[in-house]
């Protein structure tokens, strides 16, 4: 695109029209997501209704990762830990024989949290390649510890023969209901999060990202600000493990295997980092990828590898990006 | 000497077999333009570092507004209203100049531990910032994003940045490195009516400068003061002309 912009001050003049370019994007998003049922009746096609929702679930912790890697730069490599945790809760309560949301819910949340809590505190007096090594780390630890739960079916995983219920209503048995409370989750963790990058606590957060050095010399030490924000991105990936949990009706280790906290930083970069809509559409095109690369041959990856490759070579900003190139919004860099 | 803003005693600092600051003591008086010159590998730099925070003396220790902070870290010492600028220009390049300027106005307004109102509109940071701006000059370029100001533009907004901290101390640390004869000559009168209402150490190589601005000037060579005392004394001092001056004539 030519830069024939008007002659205005430059510092104001894109000022509208960029705030439109920002917000395009998560609106057409959750338009599709909020018609999606409909869609899938109107299809008569109950699968999709259930892909989807898996998903939203999954863009739950794709967003939770995107707040402390695309706006803090911390890349966690344990991130599937905290899903895991957060499905653990639901499976060992229910085991328990405890399937009060009100209760399990929040203990699930909240023993992520204090997972989170312990281990960032650690992690986070490391840097770079360190970061993500010692991530990697705790959240393997939390990966041979429910292998070992013989009590919670160990390697077998734990099946859950009861959804959570709220104050004694099953509303999870119904698809649909599902569908709209996963929905609400994800939006509701995704203006959360807008918010946060917004207020003072996100600039502390995104510049600490830029220099650490420079946020000290004005009388701010980030570390207390970066665990912070570990801990809320670690409690709304276990949201996200707590529907899974319920979605699938049952959890195994597997749900936290390094893989899966692999998959999970793919989904942000392929969306694009830092937006936290960019972590949504990643987790949509991950799966979506996966699941129509896996009905075309089982060795899916060798075509998915290379597609990532390139996205990360030449789609910097993903996809996000590319669409708001496409759209014509200026090519920012 | 009655209540100096900044005590150094017997500051000492090596680098292996290297005496980086040696046996430094310096007091600073409240509202003075303190200069510290010499000539390169005097160990400048080093004693800023320590003096803000971002290094530790080996032994020796550092009285700030009558209160120890030796032990302090950076960021408690900026709390305390110790600023610094940097030789090497750091700033947040993918922030607004507003919004550089805005989070130290945030720092100073206390924690940041608050999630909920954005803070670009917040009038209380962005008032404060923008009134930093126009001090140093920079208050057309508040929209652009800090990493392309020209290098000028950069040394121009790490003194709003210092400012907007309210420090009691303002450590700048070659403020007009790498900047040509114009933008210097600028920032010496910016820098000269911020001298009536602060307290400065600056750490210069350009003589100019220093000689315009100092109330006293330091010299430092091999990590000791030589001599300090007011420009003119300077200027006539036989061992600082041996020692530096003389090295330019």
């Amino acid at each position: 695109m030519a830069k024939t912009a008007s002659p205005a001050t430059p510092s104001t003049a894109p000022r509208p029209s960029r705030i439109l370019e920002g917000t395009w994007i998560p609106l057409v998003v959750f338009a599709i997501l909020a018609v999606m049922p409909a869609v899938s009746v109107a299809l008569d096609d109950s699968f999709l209704t259930l892909f989807v929702i898996r998903v939203m679930i999954f863009a739950i912790a794709a967003v939770s990762l995107d707040l402390i890697l695309g706006y803090g730069a911390l890349i966690s490599f344990g991130h599937a830990a905290f899903l895991g945790i957060g499905a653990y809760g639901i499976g060992i309560l229910s085991a328990e024989g405890t399937d009060e949301g009100l209760i399990a819910v929040p203990v699930a949340l909240v023993a992520a949290g204090l997972f989170a809590l312990v281990t960032g505190a650690i992690s986070l007096k490391t840097r770079g390649v360190y970061f993500i090594m010692i991530t990697l780390a705790f959240a393997q630890m939390a990966y041979y510890t429910t292998t070992s739960l013989s009590a919670y079916g160990g390697d077998d995983g734990l099946t859950i023969w009861s959804r959570t219920e709220f104050l004694g209503h099953a509303i999870l048995d119904d698809r649909t209901t599902f569908y709209y409370v996963t929905f609400a989750c994800l939006l509701g963790a995704y203006l959360l999060c807008r918010m946060i990058v917004a207020s003072r606590f996100g600039r502390v957060l995104t510049g600490a990202k830029q220099s650490e050095v420079r946020l000290q010399a004005v009388g701010i030490d980030p570390y207390g600000y970066r665990l912070v924000a570990y801990v809320i991105s670690a409690m709304l990936c276990a949201l996200a493990g707590v529907l899974l949990a319920n979605q699938t009706e049952f959890v195994s280790p597997a749900y936290m295997g390094w893989h899966r906290s692999g998959d999970l930083i793919v989904m942000v970069v392929l969306g694009g980092m830092g937006t936290l809509h960019g972590a949504i559409i990643g987790a949509a095109a991950y799966l979506v990828l996966e699941e129509v690369l896996q009905d075309f041959t089982e060795h899916w990856r060798l075509i998915f590898g290379p597609i990532l490759v390139l996205v990360v070579l030449f789609g910097h900003g993903g996809i996000v990006r590319l669409l708001s190139i496409l759209s014509g919004g200026r090519n920012r860099g | 000497m009655a209540d100096p803003i900044l005590r150094l005693e017997r500051l000492s600092k090596h680098f292996g077999a290297l005496r980086v600051t040696n046996e430094l003591s310096l007091d600073v008086e409240r509202g003075e333009v303190h200069a510290i010159i010499g000539p390169n590998g005097a160990g400048k730099t080093t004693l800023i570092s320590q003096i803000s925070g971002a290094l530790a003396p080996d032994h020796g220790s550092i009285v700030f507004d009558g209160r120890d902070v030796t032990g302090l870290s950076m960021a408690q010492r900026a709390r305390a209203g110790l600023a610094r600028s940097f030789q090497i220009t750091t700033i947040l390049p993918n922030f607004t100049v507003l919004d550089n300027v805005a989070l130290a106005v945030q720092a100073r307004q206390g924690h940041s531990f608050r999630f909920v109102r954005a803070v670009n509109r917040d009038r209380s940071l962005t008032d404060a910032a923008a009134a930093h701006l126009e001090t140093v000059g920079l208050l057309e370029r508040a929209g652009t994003r800090a990493g392309s100001l020209s290098h000028g533009e950069k040394r121009s907004l790490e003194l709003a940045i210092a400012l907007a901290t309210r420090p009691k101390l303002l450590l700048l640390d070659e403020p007009m490195a790498g900047t040509g004869r114009e933008e210097t000559e600028r920032l010496v009168a910016v820098l000269k009516r911020l001298a009536s209402d602060y307290t400065m150490i600056l750490v210069e190589h350009d003589m100019d400068a220093v000689f315009a601005l100092a109330d006293r000037i330091s010299v430092l060579v091999y990590g000791e003061v030589i001599a300090t005392g007011a420009p003119e004394a300077i200027r006539e001092n036989q061992k600082v002309r041996q020692a530096y001056l003389g090295e330019e004539a």
